[in-house]
Order: C-alpha cells, then structure tokens, then sequence
C-alpha cells in the first residue's frame, strides 16, 4: 500500500470539499428553484457531500 | 401509553441495557474476545459527536437558519479527508507516550509541562460543562414534554421542577454511577474502556435509527414526500430564507467558520479525543472510518431539514418549540411508540456523549489537575504512600461525580435562557483554542512551551470574553448594557463587536479574535522564545513519531537503581503487576532480570510511560524523578542528539537508496551470470557434440582399417567397399573441421571478405550446375526462376556461393523422395534482392523454425534425430548473410514443405556499403 | 545354435562394420535403426545380445536399455557403444542395466572379444 499517495489524495479531497462547501461556488446554488421538488442548495449539499465521502471511500479502498 | 411510570421505567430499562452491553463488552475483552476491535464498531464509537444537539437542536438550528446547521456535519466530513494526516499521526503519537487525553497530549508536547496539561484542563472543564449541562437539560426537558401528552408544550412553558423530582439529576447520578463502573475499573488509563466502547457503538446505533424512523414519518407518514413537504415549505413566509444562503444568521463567513470549528471539534472535543484516539485498538481502523463515519453523519442529517420544515409547516402559530420538533412532530399525530423511540433515541444521543465526555474530563481533572497539586504540595506526603492506587481511583471517582454535578448545577442555574445550538457552539469554539497548540505540535518542532501557554490563555481569554460573557448576559448573569454598551460604557470593548469589529455574527466574530490572537502569540512567542532540551526532544518524538519511533529514552541520562523504580510503579499498579510489567519488558530486550541491577535510561524511560498512562506524562515525569539521580541533559546535548538523529535519518535513506542500487547490480550480475551459464551450457553442447561429430567418421575408419589389416584374405571387391568408405569418412572429417574453423573464422570477425559487385543471377546459375548431379541422385527436380537482369549486390562471391549451395543441397536432402521438386526464385524486393529455396520435404516444426540455425541443431528431436549432414551448414549460412547485411530465414508448415529465404542489400544501397574487414 | 547379436545405431557406415565383425564370428545378425525398431526387433528376432549405439533418432539407447531391462529382459546381454566417452554416461548406462560399455572409436578385437565374452561365458 502507498500511504504517501493514499494521503495525498485524501488531502486533495479535503480542498475540493472545503472548495464545494463555502463561497463562492456554493453562492451559484442558493437560489430559489427546485431540483426533483427539493430545494436546490439542499440537493446540492447533500449530492456533494455524498459524492464526496464516495471519493474518499474510493481512495482508502483503491490503496489497500 | 405515554404515562410517566412508563416513560421512567422504559428510560431506566434502557439504561440498564446500557450497563448491560458494557458489562458483556468487558468481560469479552477480558477473556480476549473483543467486540470492538473492529473499524465498524470504530466509526460507530466516533458518531459520540451526534450527541442531543444533533438529535434535536439541529432540527431548531435548521427551522431559523435552512442549511445554516449542516457544516457542524461537513466540518468533520473535510477533517476525516485529512484524517490520513492528522488522525493517524495523533493515535500514534499517544501510543507511543501512553497518552491518555487532550490534557496529557498538549503537555507532553511542549516537555511534560504540568502548567500547560493544568491549563488546558482547566480550559476543557470550564468549555464543556455548558455542554456536559446542556444534554441534561433535555433529558429533563423531553421527559416532560413526553408526560403532559396529549399536550404539546414549549420547554419554556414548563418551569423548574424542584430538586428532587428532576429526572435529569437522577439520571446524571446513573450515568456517574455508569461511568465510575465501566470508566475507572482499572486505573491504568491506557487500557481501553471496551465495555464503555461497545455501549456507546450501541447509542449511535440506537440514535441513528429513531432519527430517521421519525424522518420517514413525517415525510412519508405526515406529507406525501419529499416533493410534497418541501412544497408546502415554500409557501411558508421565511421560506426564502430557508431555502438559500446570505441571511443574517446565514452569512457565508458563519458557514465557512462554523466548518472550519467543527473541523477542529471532532479531533479536540475531549470525548472525541477519547474515542478516537484513546480508545482506538487498532490504528488501521482509522482507514475504514475516513469513510464509514462521515457516511453515519450525512445519514443521520438527511431528515433534518424535512423534521424542521415539516414542523414549521404544521405547528405554525402554535407556539411549538423547534428544539423539540422530533419529539412533537410524533405527539401531535398520536403516535405515542415512535414518540417514545425518538425520546430514547435523544437519550441515547444525550447519555453517549455525557458518559464519554465525563470519563475524558476526569481523567484529565485527576491526571493534570489534582495529581500535580498533590504532588506539589509536600504535606500531602503523598510521594511516600505506598499505595497509590486507590487515591487515584478514588480522585477519578469523585471527578467523575463533580465533572456531572456541575454540569446539572449549570442546567439549574442558566435555565432555558439559551437555545441548544449555541451552548454547543460555546463549547466547540473553547475546545478549538487547542488547535495551534496540537496541531501546531505535531507539525512544527519549533513550537514552544511558551508559545502554547501565552497562545492557549490568550486564545481562552478571548473565548471567555467574546462568547462566554454573552452567554452570561443573555442568561442575566450580566447586565445586557454590558453587550449594549461594551463594559464601563466604553463602545470599543463591546464583546460582540470588539474594536468596533461589525458585521460578523457572534461565532465567526469570536472564532476570528480568539484564533488571530491564539495562533499569534503560539507562533511569535515560539519563534523568540528559548526552549528547554526536554522540549526539544519532545517535539522531536512527536514530529518525527513515523520516522523514528519509540525512542524517547534517547534523551534522557541519569541512574537509578531497578528495586527503586518497581517499589515506585508497585505503588500505582500494584506489586503484582508491576514486577509482572518489568519482566515483561526485560524479556521483550532478552534481559535478565535483577533487582540490585542499575537500571539504564530505556528501563527508567519505560516506567515513567507506564506510570504516565496512570498520571499523565507530567506527573510520571515528578515522580520518575524523585527515584533516580538525574544528570540533565544540557541543550546542547539534545541538539547533538537530534543532529545525530537526522544524520542517521540522511545515513539510512542513502543506505536504503545503495542497498537499493545493490539489489539492481545483483540481478544484473545473476541474469549476465545466466547468461554465462546458458552459454557454457551451449560452449558444453557444442564440444561434446563436436566430439561425437568427430568420433562417428573416426570410428568407421579404424573399424575398418582394422578389419582390413586383420583380413588380408578379403576378396577384392569388398577391400575396396572398405576402403571407399574409410576415404568416405575421411572427407567427411574433412568438411567437418573445415566448417568449424570456417564457422569460428567468421564468429571471431577473423573471416577475409572479398567485397565486389555480384550477380546473383551467376551464382544461381552456377551452384544449379554444381548440385546438378547431386539432384540427380535423389530423383529430384530443380527449378530456377531468375529475372532477365538483376541488379548487382555487394557481396563476397564465394561466401554468397557457399550459402546458396548450402541451401540447395539441404533442399535436396529433405525434398520428398522419389517425387522431390526445389523451386529457387530470384526477384527484387526493396533495396535488396531476394533468393527463396523453396522445397516439398516434409517441413520444419515452428518450434524447431529458430533451432535450425543454431550450430548442430537439425530438423527433428535435437541431437539424436540426425539426418546427414554436419548440422553446421545452416549457421554458416546464417552467419555469412548477416554479415553482409542480409537476412536469411525459414517459413515453413510442417507437410507442406519449407522455404528458405535471403536478402543481400544491393549494391550502393547504404546497407550494402557494410566493408567487410580482415 | 549360432547366437544372435541386434545391432542398433543409425550410422550406415558403422552398423556395416560392425555386422561384418558379427558374422566373422558366425553370429547371426539383425539390425535396427532407431529406438523403437530395436525394440520390436528384440521382440520378433530374440537376440542373445544387443550393441546398442546411444545416439539415436527418437527413443535413446539409454531408453532402450532401460526399457528392455523393465520389460524383463533379464538374460539379454547389453553392450552400449557411444561416441559421447563421458564418465557420467558410462555410469548412466551401467546403472540402466547395460552390461558393457564400448566408446567409439572401438578397437575391433577389444570389442569382438568383450562380446564373446559375453555370450560364450554363459553358453
């Protein structure tokens, strides 16, 4: 197992949450509108979210 | 079914099956059958942190702000990400110190500081009591709620009980009563609490699937879905706030800060510290949990938002406290059963996270508070007791009930002043002010004892300050002119707004202050501070704890004598297990144990880690003193120490990178050794064929040369039969040592090559004639297709010559007998000219297709299968056309006959230009 | 009765020597060019005697004899002719049940007697 890539990675998904979670992308979805009836900041947070814990998933299992 | 003998007996029951599971935890990991020594219970252990703000104050959080409560949730989801970094360095840094707390880690840092374990202690207490009384609060409160069903009523409405009829007294007395059970059995810290573990695994559980058992109620049982619920929100009148970002209360700075002090909450929170760190059996766990737990709490927040609309939609105008919308949403649909399911799972989420945080808070409270103080203080004697263990249990016991009585005193005292969120909030921005000082540490060697001790009070001051204090004033503990007018009246020292600092809200205004000042004075004061050799090497062994582990004895010098120190380690863990833990250790080292011995620096290292997993690093680090003479080591010396380290560090990374280039000669010398060996091998063929090549015509000539001298009688024509064949075998020897020279002339580049234009049409010809008589012999046809001109090549005449024949005459030999046809061709092809020898013999195995023209290798089964014929002819052959930089080749089917091929580049053509030298 | 003497080696030359040395001694010969001829000519002809050659196409004479040794001919006498004069393929033969072993070139008295040996010591 490569720990040095596996901690890189996860390090890089850090950023990319924190870079999805605040402003300014996350002004492009607090608007008004619906995605499937739900709010659109709300289906965006939880998509994002969910993605990104699959991600991380991914990487830890890709490197054992 | 809602009457309160029931809700009470349910709530004890429940309990009881707490004590139950702990019970059956302990005894399995006493009979080492742990159950919790697995990631998945890992990660369910980590989800403390949901603790009753999750379970109810989100959903309030969520009814005024929409999404303003979800980074408390992405914050921790953004710190697992880097947990790889962070999580894992911290677990094994404390394994290495016997670390046992927040407390104990901060001060061991910054060289087994008593001040600074003391101050962060104090720190923790003073930040979590809120927290600790904020989860009593609403246990007492949802049991009320609960028993005046059918009404619905606010917290608020509800009034004080008194004393004694306070379900949340009794309930904090349980659980001191739990904790002081599963909690300090043992007084060895280090040694996990995996009964206390597998309970709180079981509460995550329990939480999780009420929450979400009431969220698929009120989405699905209450409205007709997602589609339908958020609809009806919509039409609400603060829907716009909630559906977007940008509100007052919802700024993108409160978001943004509130990640990042959640980020910071989930490794500092002392329960997190002990669940996470502590009580982590195996650090491979982590892995799985970077994923499993963010997983547990995007699960556990899905139905927050649907609970808080869902609420506001139907109780508006009635005064329903959004706090208690898991609660009510059931009650006011008469579902009593999951009305009771979701009170149990708020208790759950209440008492996890009470029992945890309490077990935290006392260590602490005894290791870095009141055993420094008794340590100090010399009339306590307590150096000389002989017995310590039971004095230290004993100040657990009753840290344990002092840590759980202030909480319920906080609870009596503030009243329903506060909502849920922000006492939370309070207590994750105090914890946060760790985050220089630990992070700091186990990043930057440079970071100092100073530095952490004028940060973290600083920071804490701040804290205190800008949100304490108003917390206070919104309470009426303080005058509201106090945040009004700023203290005295004077405006620039209002606490919300300080040094006129407007626009933030009250979190991200307190965060930014207390982190400016906190990291400031860390890293200036670390920077011009000087730092004692024990924080050198503290700060070494924690930094560098992947690198270099496990070798805290390394600065230390001094004697001490093995009787004193096991009398000393005897008083905490008791004789038994302190001889027992010695000569474990000696074992461990191959050592011999001896009670007169002089102890070296690694055995008196190894009883103030195990006496630090008991106290805590500072004390053990007093205590161990007081047994051995100490020399201290000189700066100087620890910095020799850690050069010597990171010379060796430098040494061993070239060592591997030699090792690593010897490994790669290694293989090159065994495959070139290969090499040598096959072609021994292939030198070992080729005499001991030679020698049979040579011994078969040898052996036909003395046979018969003998027969003929033993017979003079033999009738003439049979002398000459004999004789012909002798002269035949002769000349057979002849070809034969011809063709080895021949063959090692050109294999050693010693060959004379005779370079000139040549037509190969005339060297067909002519080797046609030649092999006329021999085709003859074997009834077999020969037909020769040649152009009308053909370019000329550059080649050796003779050479090219010995190769066609060669060719030919093995056509003939292999063609099939009796009905033999050989087609040769002759034809340009690209920049050379191509002669194919095409014959209809029986063919070559594609496995024998590159044999044939290895020297000795014929058609067939190798060596024993040979037709006429020396078996170097085709090597020859093979070695001749290449030199003149040609190629010659086979293609053959077996059955259908095979066709040898050759090139020679013409003349002129840069490939033909090669010169053949002598 | 004339004993009878299988001689097995692909080299024309060689067996033609060889079968005249043979009949000189008024043995009755048979001769077989390969592995498995010598082993169906020890079937049909019965000899007393093989000169079994070790190079030859397909099976080996180290097969051969070998073979012939399980197949239970126990009585046959085996004589090995090989140009390959190396210790190590002398003691293979022997050890597969040869009786003698002649490297190549033979002296043709030598081997004539060492075959008479064979035969006529037991006769």
């Amino acid at each position: 197992m490569n720990h040095g890539r596996k901690g890189e990675r996860l390090v890089a998904l850090a950023f990319l949450g924190f870079l999805l979670f605040d402003y300014p992308l996350l002004s492009l979805f607090s608007t008004e509108g619906t995605v499937a009836g739900v709010p659109v900041l709300y289906a965006y947070l939880f998509t994002s979210w969910g993605v990104l814990i699959a991600l991380m998933a991914l990487v830890v299992r890709k490197s054992e | 079914m809602l009457e309160t003998p029931v809700i009470l007996v349910v709530s004890f029951a429940y309990l009881g099956l707490l004590f139950a599971i702990a019970y059956w935890g302990d005894k399995r990991a006493a009979a080492g059958r742990s159950i919790i020594a697995r990631p998945s219970i890992y990660a369910l252990s980590l989800a403390v942190y949901a603790t009753s703000w999750t379970f109810y104050g989100s959903v309030g959080r969520a009814a005024s702000t929409g999404v303003g409560f979800l980074p408390i949730y992405l914050g921790p989801t953004l710190m697992f990400a880097l947990g790889w970094l962070v999580l894992r360095k911290i677990i094994r840094i404390s394994k290495e110190n016997r670390i046992t707390s927040i407390a104990d880690f901060v001060a061991s840092r910054y060289g087994k500081s008593t001040l600074l374990g003391g101050l962060v202690a104090v720190i923790a207490v003073v930040g979590i009591v809120p927290y600790i009384s904020l989860q009593l609060k609403v246990i007492s409160n949802t049991f009320s709620i609960l028993r005046e069903y059918p009404e619905i009523v606010s917290p608020s409405e509800l009034g004080s009980p008194s004393l004694f009829a306070d379900t949340g007294l009794y309930v904090a007395l349980v659980l001191a009563a739990f904790t002081i059970a599963f909690g300090t059995r043992k007084l060895d810290a280090t040694e996990r609490h995996e009964g206390m573990v597998a309970a709180i695994a079981f509460e995550s559980v329990v939480k999780l699937v009420a929450f979400v058992c009431v969220g698929l109620f009120v989405t699905f049982g209450v409205f007709g879905g997602f589609g339908d619920l958020f609809g009806r929100a919509a039409a609400l009148p603060q829907a716009d706030e909630l559906f977007t970002l940008g509100g007052p209360d919802t700024g993108y700075m409160n978001f943004m800060w509130l990640t990042v002090l959640s980020m910071l909450a989930i490794v500092l929170l002392p329960r997190q510290f002990q669940v996470a760190v502590v009580e982590n059996v195996d650090e491979r766990h982590v892995s799985k949990a970077i994923w499993l737990f963010p997983l547990y709490l995007l699960a556990i927040n899905v139905f927050v938002l649907p609970i808080a609309l869902g609420g506001l939609v139907s109780f508006q105008g009635a005064g329903v406290d959004a706090d208690t919308f898991v609660l009510a949403l059931p009650m006011a649909e008469g579902q009593q059963g999951l009305a009771l399911f979701a009170y149990l799972g708020g208790l759950s989420a209440a008492t996890g996270m009470l029992i945890v945080e309490t077990i935290a808070l006392s260590t602490m409270v005894s290791n870095n508070l009141v055993m420094p103080a008794l340590l100090r203080a010399k009339a306590s004697r307590v150096t000389e007791r002989r017995d310590l263990r039971r004095l230290i249990l004993g100040i657990r016991r009753a840290a344990i009930v002092v840590v759980l009585l202030l909480g319920y005193a906080y609870f009596r005292a503030a009243g329903e002043a506060t909502a849920l969120v922000s006492i939370g909030l309070v207590s994750f921005a105090a914890v946060a002010q760790f985050a220089p000082a630990v992070l700091g540490g186990i990043f930057w060697k440079g970071g100092s004892k100073s530095g952490a001790l004028v940060g973290l009070s600083a920071g804490f001051l701040l804290w205190a300050y800008t949100m304490l204090l108003p917390s206070f004033a919104r309470s009426g503990w303080l005058p509201e002119s106090f945040l009004e007018d700023g203290p005295l009246g004077v405006e620039a020292l209002r606490p919300e707004q300080l040094f006129g600092l407007a626009g933030l809200d009250g979190v991200s205004h307190a965060m930014f202050w207390s982190m400016l000042v906190n990291v400031g004075c860390y890293v200036g004061v670390s920077l011009f501070s000087r730092r004692s050799a024990a924080e050198h090497g503290q700060a070494a062994l924690f930094v560098d704890v992947f690198r270099q582990p496990g070798e805290g004895s390394r600065f230390w010098r001094g004697t001490a004598s093995v009787a004193d120190l096991e009398l000393l380690l005897a008083r905490f863990l008791g004789p038994r297990r302190a001889s027992e833990a010695l000569a474990e250790f000696a074992r461990g080292r191959g050592l011999v144990w001896s009670e007169a011995a002089e102890a070296d620096a690694e055995v008196v290292h190894h009883v103030e880690r195990l006496l630090a997993g008991s106290i805590g690093a500072a004390s053990a680090r007093v205590m161990v003193a007081s047994v051995v003479q100490e020399e201290p080591l000189g700066i100087e010396e620890v910095m020799d120490i850690l050069d010597e380290t990171s010379e060796v560090i430098a040494y061993s990374r070239e060592l591997e990178r030699k090792s690593q280039d010897l490994e790669a000669a290694t293989a090159e010398l065994r495959a070139a050794n290969r090499r040598l060996k096959e072609v021994d091998r292939l030198k070992d063929d080729f005499v001991s064929t030679v020698t049979h090549e040579l011994r078969t015509p040898l052996t036909s000539m003395r046979a018969f040369s003998e027969i003929l001298l033993d017979n003079p009688e033999l009738e003439t024509s049979e002398r000459e039969r004999f004789l012909r064949i002798v002269i035949e075998e002769i000349e057979r020897l002849t070809r034969l040592i011809n063709q080895v020279l021949d063959l090692s002339k050109i294999e050693s580049g010693r060959a004379d090559w005779q370079i000139a234009e040549v037509d190969l049409r005339e060297v067909i010809e002519d080797c046609a004639a030649a092999t006329a008589q021999l085709f003859a012999d074997c009834e077999a046809e020969l037909d020769v297709w040649l152009p009308e001109t053909a370019p000329p090549v550059a080649a050796d005449r003779d050479r090219v010559k010995q190769v066609m024949l060669n060719l030919l005459s093995n056509a003939a030999k292999f063609c099939a007998p009796g009905r033999g046809r050989v087609a040769v061709e002759l034809r340009v092809d690209g920049g050379a000219l191509r002669v194919d020898v095409r014959d209809n013999g029986p063919g070559i195995r594609p496995q024998d297709q590159q044999a044939i023209f290895e020297k000795f290798r014929q058609g067939g089964d190798g060596l024993t299968e040979r037709p006429q014929g020396t078996g170097l002819g085709l090597p020859i052959s093979h070695q001749i056309v290449t030199h003149l930089g040609g190629e010659l080749w086979v293609e053959s089917a077996p059955g259908s006959g095979a066709t040898f091929s050759f090139t020679l580049p013409l003349a002129g053509s840069p490939v033909g230009t090669t010169e053949g030298k002598g | 009765m004339a004993s009878k003497v299988l001689i097995v080696d692909d080299e024309p030359n060689i067996v033609t020597s060889l079968e005249f040395l043979m009949r000189q001694r008024g043995y009755e010969t048979r001769v077989a060019r390969d592995g498995d001829e010598a082993l169906a000519a020890v079937e049909s002809f019965r000899p007393d005697l093989v000169l079994l050659d070790v190079m030859l196409p397909g099976r080996d004479g180290f097969e051969v004899c070998q073979k012939l040794r399980a197949e239970g001919w126990a009585d046959l006498k085996i004589v090995m002719l090989t140009a390959k004069g190396r210790d190590i393929e002398i003691e293979k033969g022997l050890a597969l049940g040869a009786d003698a072993y002649v490297t190549k070139p033979f002296s043709t008295g030598e081997l004539v007697a060492r075959v008479s040996e064979l035969l006529e010591g037991e006769a």
